[in-house]
């Protein structure tokens, strides 16, 4: 049985409640780290760890917790980041209605050592119902000392607070979470200054991932090593994997980072295969924005090692070859899937939810979509192919924030990949445009 | 003074070194190069969002990326990507390459074809032709080509106050006028509205701007968007005559541009410098309600940039009485024009040269879809 960090007691029932969570060895981290450690060595155990971001970029925890400005007189922030609103993610949105105490105790931990008196969940709009779990969670900590004036007699004040977003994607991007926050626009902001120096109302900040926030319990109880002892090399700990599409099982899972791809997939104890009778074509294996992957290179590498589920491994080869573990929206496509249609759409969705700031991406988004859309329905022609990836390459690294090179980089990816299909739609236009098309040339599937 | 310099910074800014101030931004440096040298002026690169009277505004049109081949003297790697010049501070020892780099030059390329595949291409009937920014940027760094094929966004034209015309068509979310609203009026009630390419500068339920000062937001704007209604297809820029000039103001400096058509006052504007920007805000008083010569007092011709067609030397042409023999001189030498020139506008040029290079895109484009 693979490690558990996060899910051990996710189905316990009432594991929701404080009781029930305290039985099971809830807040002891909080009481060992408040009682028995300071700020700092907290943080130590975060950078032993080698724990790495949870929400996509993979940026060390640690290290960024290190970059924190502490001028004198100035409040620190931290701030949860729980807009998770990427297609193919929803990962923490388990976590939180399920256990939502295991988030409130690594808020806990990592304001303590932030030395940060207030601080922020900024949750997606749409989890209304999330919110209402989290507050409750809340007030019951509240009342059991554990938060709030001088928490468990150690003099440390901490608020926590409940935020909900506006219902847009572009307010995960941790500059236009904070001005959301602050209540403006979510437009994000020029970096440098970045949230470690000017973040929350100009004071330094620190923006964590859910997931990641929720692994400090088990660093504090069980110390940094030993989490970073789980794992394969960089890639240290556990990853929730927000697996969905054409799969058996469809779901949340835990696995320890190093695991294969193939087994990840065909493994009963997870995806359990590709749908029966179906073969796999391409694989999104962290979220909307990172390249796909055609079947050829999903279990193994260009070099002809194994894919395992890492931040290495998954990259490996770079944008040609490889991919990103992104935020860990693993989905699945077969045969039936029609890979324009699925590049259209999530083109579709970037369009939609660019912040229209910059003007690549405000203008280059909906012109790829309006391109593709061209594509999709019979109308496109040769040259349009070619003009989509000039597009990408021309929004690619030129915007404010990622949103930009999440936009470009699955068309550019689908070009790369699957550039027949794209030219079968194109030169078939009256058999592509009818529903459920899909090309059935010479692909590879597994 | 052996002190003050020692403080300064130096950069080199497309091969040629410059000291400035430390915390001025590549921006401003390259400015202070052409403010030197003229002949420099080519140098500098393009704003369409980014206005220096107004802090904060900037890095969002990304027409004025560069590349920063070193970071600095102590860290020598340079950045991953380009920066905008606009917000990035100097550092010393910095190495940019703006002009000199085929990668920044291609991207300005791309970043004018962004900004143009939704604003309409009827220069020829928009207010703004002629002092339009985006005009300028486009001529100077765009191509004459489109790749876009499909319907531009549109937008009614909204009045939005009683001074103020909003055409969303044009716009092209610089932010300047809210930042202008933000830091120069009292109460802003104007923003944007939506999202990506679906945003929109709005008031509030359409609730007008009605403050002293509201008439900046139509100095501030690049383009066509938002246009002065006293003066609003009245004439042409450059058959208008800019003329300095001042009054005692209760409100703001009352340093202004008098536009002249003939001996009538037909728009009054702030003070601009060589880049476009302000010098100083004005307000409505004076823009809207002193449209006469004997409210102000003359300072003399405002100086403009020779590049700009509103130098051409054609205001008052429809007042100065034309000399007979100029007409005979033109009927005479329209006679020795040598016929088999060919005698074509631009468009028809392009369209054409697009013919023979059998590039179906462009021409269909030109032919139907320039709206």
């Amino acid at each position: 049985m693979a490690i558990k960090i996060l899910t051990e007691h996710i189905n316990v029932p009432g594991i929701e409640t404080f009781d029930v969570y305290r039985q099971k060895g809830g807040y002891t981290a909080v009481e060992k780290a408040i009682k028995t450690m300071t700020p700092e060595a907290v943080v130590e155990e975060a950078k032993k760890s080698g724990i790495r971001g949870r929400g996509g970029a993979g940026f060390p925890m640690g290290m960024k917790w290190g970059f924190l400005a502490k001028p004198d007189g100035v409040p620190r922030y931290l701030v949860c980041n729980a807009d998770e609103s990427e297609p193919g993610t929803f990962k923490d949105h388990h976590l939180m209605k399920s256990i939502p105490h295991l988030l409130i105790e690594g808020m806990i931990i990592s304001s303590f050592a932030l030395g940060a008196n207030k601080s922020f969940i900024y949750v997606r709009g749409e989890l209304m119902y999330v919110i209402r779990i989290l507050e409750k969670a809340i007030e019951e900590a509240k009342a059991k000392g554990f938060l709030g004036k001088n928490i468990l007699g150690s003099g440390y004040d901490l608020e926590l607070i409940v935020q909900s977003g506006g219902g847009a994607y572009i307010c995960g991007e941790e500059t236009a979470l904070l001005e959301s926050l602050e209540g403006k626009r979510g437009n994000p902001r020029n970096k440098p200054p970045f949230p470690a120096v000017k973040g929350l109302y100009q004071s330094p900040t620190v923006v964590n991932n859910v997931e990641s926030i929720a692994n400090m319990p088990w660093v504090i109880n069980n110390g940094g090593e030993a989490y970073a002892a789980i794992g394969i090399g960089r890639s240290a700990g556990t990853k929730l994997i927000s697996a969905s599409g054409h799969i058996e099982k469809p779901g949340v899972y835990e696995i320890e980072l190093g695991v294969s791809v193939e087994e990840f997939i065909n493994s009963d104890e997870y995806c359990g295969g590709v749908r029966k009778g179906h073969h796999l074509k391409a694989l999104v294996a962290g979220g909307s924005s990172v390249p796909i992957l055609p079947a050829h290179l999903i279990m193994k590498t260009a070099n002809g090692e194994d894919r395992l589920m890492s931040y290495e491994s998954l990259s490996d080869g770079g944008f040609a070859t490889g991919t990103m573990l992104g935020s860990g929206g693993f989905i699945v496509f077969d045969e039936t899937a029609c890979i324009v249609r699925n590049t259209w759409n999530f083109a579709r969705f970037y369009h939609h939810e660019s912040c229209g700031q910059c003007s690549p991406c405000r203008e280059g988004t909906g012109w790829m979509e309006k391109v593709l859309h061209r594509i999709e329905h019979g109308h496109g022609s040769m040259h349009d192919i070619d003009l989509l990836v000039d597009i990408s390459k021309k929004i690619e690294g030129n915007t404010i924030c990622p949103l930009g090179d999440a936009a470009a980089w699955p068309v550019a990816s689908a070009i790369r990949h699957f550039r027949e299909e794209f030219v079968w739609h194109i030169t078939n236009p009256k058999e592509a445009s009818l529903p459920g098309a899909v090309y059935q040339g010479a692909m590879e599937l597994v | 003074m052996e002190e003050i310099k020692s403080q300064l910074v130096k950069i080199t800014f497309d091969g040629i070194e410059v000291e400035v101030e430390p915390g001025t931004t590549i921006m401003q440096a390259a400015r202070k190069i052409a403010e030197a040298d003229e002949s420099q002026a080519a140098l500098v690169p393009p704003a369409m969002c980014y206005y220096k009277p107004l802090p904060t505004s900037g890095g969002k049109c990304r027409a004025c990326l560069v590349r920063v081949a070193q970071g600095s003297a102590k860290d020598p790697r340079p950045m991953p990507k380009l920066v905008p010049s606009c917000i990035t501070q100097v550092q010393e020892g910095m190495v940019v390459e703006n002009t000199t780099n085929q990668a920044v030059l291609d991207t300005r390329k791309s970043i004018v074809e962004f900004l143009l595949i939704n604003h309409p291409l009827d220069c020829p009937i928009c207010d703004q032709a002629g002092e339009c920014h985006l005009q300028d940027f486009a001529f100077e760094h765009g191509s004459v080509k489109t790749r876009y094929e499909e319907d531009r966004r549109t937008f009614d034209k909204i009045d939005i106050g009683p001074h103020v015309q909003l055409h969303m068509t044009r716009c092209i979310l610089c932010y300047r006028c809210v930042y202008t609203a933000d830091q120069i009026t009292d109460q802003r009630v104007h923003g944007v509205m939506n999202r990506g390419d679906a945003s929109e500068i709005s008031t509030y339920i359409e609730k007008a701007i009605d403050n002293d000062f509201s008439g900046n937001v139509i100095d501030v704007c690049p383009v066509g968007a938002l246009t002065d209604k006293t003066y609003r297809f009245k004439n042409r820029v450059w058959f208008t005559k800019p003329e300095d000039a001042h009054r005692d103001c209760e409100k703001c400096c009352g340093k202004v541009t008098l536009w002249y058509r003939g001996e009538e006052v037909i728009r009054v504007t702030a003070r601009k410098n060589t880049w476009g920007e302000v010098n100083d805000f004005i307000c409505n008083t004076c823009r809207f309600d002193k449209k006469k010569t004997s409210d102000w007092t003359l300072e003399g011709p405002t100086k403009v940039k020779r590049s700009s067609v509103i130098s051409a030397n054609k205001y008052r042409a429809d007042l100065v009485k034309k000399p007979d023999f100029a007409l005979k001189l033109a009927a005479t030498q329209f006679k020795n024009i040598d016929d088999s020139r060919p005698y074509v506008t631009d468009e028809d040029t392009i369209r054409h040269q697009s013919i023979e290079n059998n590039d179906k895109a462009n021409h269909r484009s030109l032919l139907s879809k320039n709206n």
